[in-house]
């Protein structure tokens, strides 16, 4: 599935043209990078969670040449599927 | 923030009703989970992808009574940061280094 898919979806639901469900779909998207961004966490009932978390440098090797090299401290995105989703998730197919 | 939030943001910005603006973003995220519940790999350019992962089932033991069981097989959703939401991620965390702790929450 792709955002194509998402914006045809919308289209179906939502009386708007396929060009106003496309900025639709990624104004949704767009929120929830600026809000991450900000370090703001992003909770979606039923869906999951999404957090930004800061890791620290750390000591890594280059594994082609064993050299050692410092990894920088980061932040990333992290997702936790809300348990609702972990259920659906393993009633459909498991 | 909250799906309310994302919900009242979208109407804002859009500048539509929050009715359409709620379904609007109910649909989104029905459509992801559906996607998911049928074993469907998921790819918002930008943002991210989801792919869904099978953990092999196995024979386990009662930690107390020693008792055989077994564990099924488990499916579970795994997400991978999307370039673009990395770089903006920390393109502010840049910024804000050199102020330790005045960061967001």
């Amino acid at each position: 599935m792709t955002k194509a898919d998402l914006v045809e979806r919308v289209y179906e639901r939502v009386g708007f043209s396929k060009r106003e469900a496309a900025q639709a779909v990624d104004a949704v998207f767009e929120l929830m990078k600026e809000a991450l961004e900000h370090g703001e966490k992003v909770k979606v009932a039923g869906f999951g969670s999404f957090v930004v978390r800061e890791k620290r440098p750390r000591k890594g090797r280059n594994p082609q040449t064993g050299e050692e090299i410092e990894i920088s401290s980061r932040r990333v995105l992290i997702f936790k599927p809300s348990p609702i989703l972990r259920r659906v998730l393993n009633q459909s197919g498991g | 923030m909250t799906k309310r939030d994302l919900v009242q943001r979208l109407a804002e910005r859009l500048e539509i009703s929050q009715k359409e603006a709620k379904v609007i973003v109910d649909t989104v995220f029905e459509e992801l989970e559906e996607a998911l519940a049928r074993g469907e790999r998921i790819e918002v350019r930008g943002f991210g992808s989801f792919v869904v992962r099978t953990q092999q089932g196995h024979r386990s033991r009662n930690p107390r009574t020693g008792e055989p069981i077994d564990v099924p097989p488990k499916r579970f959703p795994r997400f991978k940061t999307g370039k673009e939401m990395k770089e903006r991620i920390n393109r502010s965390a840049v910024s804000r280094s050199p102020n330790k702790g005045e960061g967001a929450p």
